[in-house]
């Protein structure tokens, strides 16, 4: 089935959406996209396909449903996102899974400031965020839980992530592929290689990541990332105890 | 939006409305042809428009640059009077320093939606010979800044809104499209336009208070709060720049126009000044970078702009986009061919211009810069004289 947005006022196309998956399509294709907002929200199952730019809060509090964005996104992500799958195949704007609590975000090309800000595990609950490009400063900024990559495909020399990163991290596990300076790292993050472990989840999310852009996942390989996870799990424990 | 709550400046009453305080966002957008071309303001509502969610109809407005080809070299005061007697005061003091080459109502288009509007006036204006000779140690701008100051500080319901040359700022309480069909904006051509959408959340929304806030050539529209606005507000007074819109945004305004006017920076070192670079980062700067960040953090901590934003500023050469340095607003530029484009959301690029040439987020304190190329400014002028 397919919606054509041109003109329609998001809470319309929403609403528009929904019905669709309620009178039973497995799919919906919404074509002329442009700043429409929370797209996909909350929802458990089906497959939107987006051609254009979303706006804000794409797939916010999303539930299991699949979203693919054949164009760039904006800012908030998998906003809050319980489960499901968001491909986009372009670029997004900040905060990138902000409090991603399940599910997978898996982006073509760069991300803005703050991603996976605040992502959460808990239980079989656990959100993952893969970037092919590069991020901004504050990636993984009080992040708590889940898997946050960053793979550097396609800027040359430039570094994986901006400054400040993983600023206020307190659980949860960031891999960079590429060198990282010491100055870039928050307060509250450690540097270490990839075990044999990491390199083993890792590897099989970077191999679902390859089928959805059509790469090779044998260029990846151990030695290429770094890992980042925090010092302490309460690093602000006694910040306020004198 | 951020400032005492002490109402702002007597008087100045323009249709504020007086609202609690509301989570929001405002939007930006920009449009620059760095060849001069000239485009109609249509271009920028849609983009504006694009971001509706962004504001909440308390605030809109437009800043044109090349729109008064025919008066190019005349200061074009755009003016909002509460009563015909605020725009007597204001006139005489007008008459008073200014040879007026013409004086008309703005034009604009009756629109149910737009309730409460000032008097709207505009004047053609240059300063009077015998007033430069008299203040024969200022510029005729900075005759024409103070001249803006006294009616905004001293007339209660009378306020300068526009001050350049062959440019001109058009706002009030409003959707933005709706403001733009209120000024006709689709009927002028410029080869630079900026709009506002209003989300006003530290401070109430009145005709005076939506942006984009100009001085002379120098106009700004802004998302975000400057928290270190008291700061700034003090540190401009002691160069005669007087705060009195109830607003922070209009500090903004102020440090461009002492910062590159007044003190002749480079534009980059200005905005270096308003978002620098933190001290550990200065610190690993290359030796002749790091003593210029050092000087300019020290000479300049004044100017220093701190808290969320992001703006806009347009002026009658080019256009700058620049964030804080943190970048808790957003930002999106585009290039597409020779125009330049800035907004808070990609869409409302997208929106006007479906495949720029390229896409890229701001980062935090670096400033997005678009230049007349040489020669463009005449061609302008000369394209609407042809």
């Amino acid at each position: 089935m397919t919606i054509n947005a041109t003109g329609v006022y998001y809470r319309q196309l929403n609403e528009q959406i929904r019905a669709a998956f309620n009178n039973g399509a497995d799919e919906v294709v919404v074509e002329n996209v442009c700043g429409h907002r929370y797209l996909g929200t909350s929802l458990r199952s089906g497959r939107i396909v987006i051609n254009g730019v979303p706006g804000n809060d794409l797939g916010a509090f999303m539930d299991g449903a699949e979203i693919i964005v054949r164009g760039n996104a904006q800012d908030g992500v998998g906003n809050t996102m319980n489960a499901g799958k968001i491909v986009i195949h372009g670029h997004a704007g900040d905060i990138l899974g902000y409090a991603q609590r399940g599910g997978k975000i898996f982006v073509q090309d760069s991300v803005g400031y703050r991603a996976g800000i605040h992502m959460k595990a808990y239980h079989d609950h656990f959100p993952v965020v893969v970037v092919g490009g590069t991020a901004q400063d504050y990636l993984g900024e009080y992040m708590a839980g889940g898997i946050l990559a960053v793979l550097n495909l396609n800027s040359g020399d430039q570094l994986a992530a901006g400054d400040y990163i993983g600023t206020g991290m307190h659980g949860g596990v960031i891999y960079l592929r590429g060198t990282v300076e010491a100055y870039q790292l928050g307060q509250e993050v450690g540097l270490e290689c990839l075990e044999e472990s990491d390199w083993q989840s890792l590897g099989s999310i970077l191999g679902e990541y390859c089928t959805e852009f059509d790469r090779d996942p044998a260029q990846f390989c151990q030695g290429d990332f770094v890992k980042l996870t925090p010092r302490s799990t309460r690093p602000y424990g006694r910040l306020y105890v004198y | 939006m951020n400032t005492p709550s002490c109402g702002g400046p007597p008087g100045k009453s323009m249709n504020r409305r007086d609202r609690g305080k509301d989570i929001g966002g405002c939007a930006i957008s920009g449009i620059m042809a760095e060849n001069g071309e000239l485009f109609s303001g249509e271009l920028v509502m849609r983009s504006i428009a694009n971001m509706r969610e962004r504001a909440n109809g308390l605030g809109g407005g437009y800043a044109a640059y090349g729109i008064y080809p025919q008066h190019k070299d005349h200061y074009a005061l755009h003016v909002m009077y509460e009563s015909g007697q605020d725009q007597q005061t204001t006139e005489q003091i007008i008459q008073q320093n200014c040879l007026i080459h013409e004086a008309e109502p703005i034009p604009t288009h009756p629109l149910h939606v737009i309730k409460q509007r000032p008097l709207l006036h505009r004047y053609f204006v240059t300063v009077k010979p015998e007033q430069l000779e008299r203040y024969y140690d200022l510029s005729e701008d900075d005759i024409m800044a103070n001249i803006v100051m006294t009616i905004n500080t001293d007339v209660s319901g009378g306020f300068v809104f526009s001050s350049g040359k062959n440019m001109g700022i058009f706002k009030g309480v409003g959707y933005p499209e709706d403001i733009g069909q209120f000024f006709r904006v689709d009927e002028y051509d410029a080869y630079i336009w900026i709009a506002h959408g209003r989300y006003p959340t530290n401070t109430t929304g009145w005709w005076g208070g939506a942006h984009p806030f100009g001085l002379l050539e120098w106009s700004v529209v802004h998302n975000g709060e400057i928290s270190s606005y008291g700061i700034n507000r003090r540190y401009l007074a002691n160069f005669g720049y007087y705060c009195t819109l109830q607003t922070d945004t209009e500090v903004i305004a102020y440090i461009f126009d002492l910062l590159l006017r007044k003190h002749d920076l480079p534009l980059e070192v200005a905005c270096m000044a308003m978002a620098p670079p933190f001290w550990a980062e200065i610190e690993r700067m290359a030796p002749e970078q790091r003593e210029l960040a050092r000087t300019i953090r020290t000479v300049y901590g004044g100017a220093l702009l701190n808290g969320p934003f992001s703006v806009v500023v347009g002026h009658s050469t080019g256009m700058i986009g620049f964030n804080d340095r943190i970048k808790l607003r957003p930002m999106v530029a585009a290039r597409h061919e020779d125009r330049l484009y800035i907004a808070s959301e990609e869409a409302a690029i997208t929106e006007i211009c479906p495949k720029p040439d390229v896409t890229w987020h701001a980062q935090g304190g670096v400033p997005i810069v678009g230049k007349l190329k040489n020669g463009a400014e005449d061609s302008a002028v000369a394209q609407v004289a042809g």
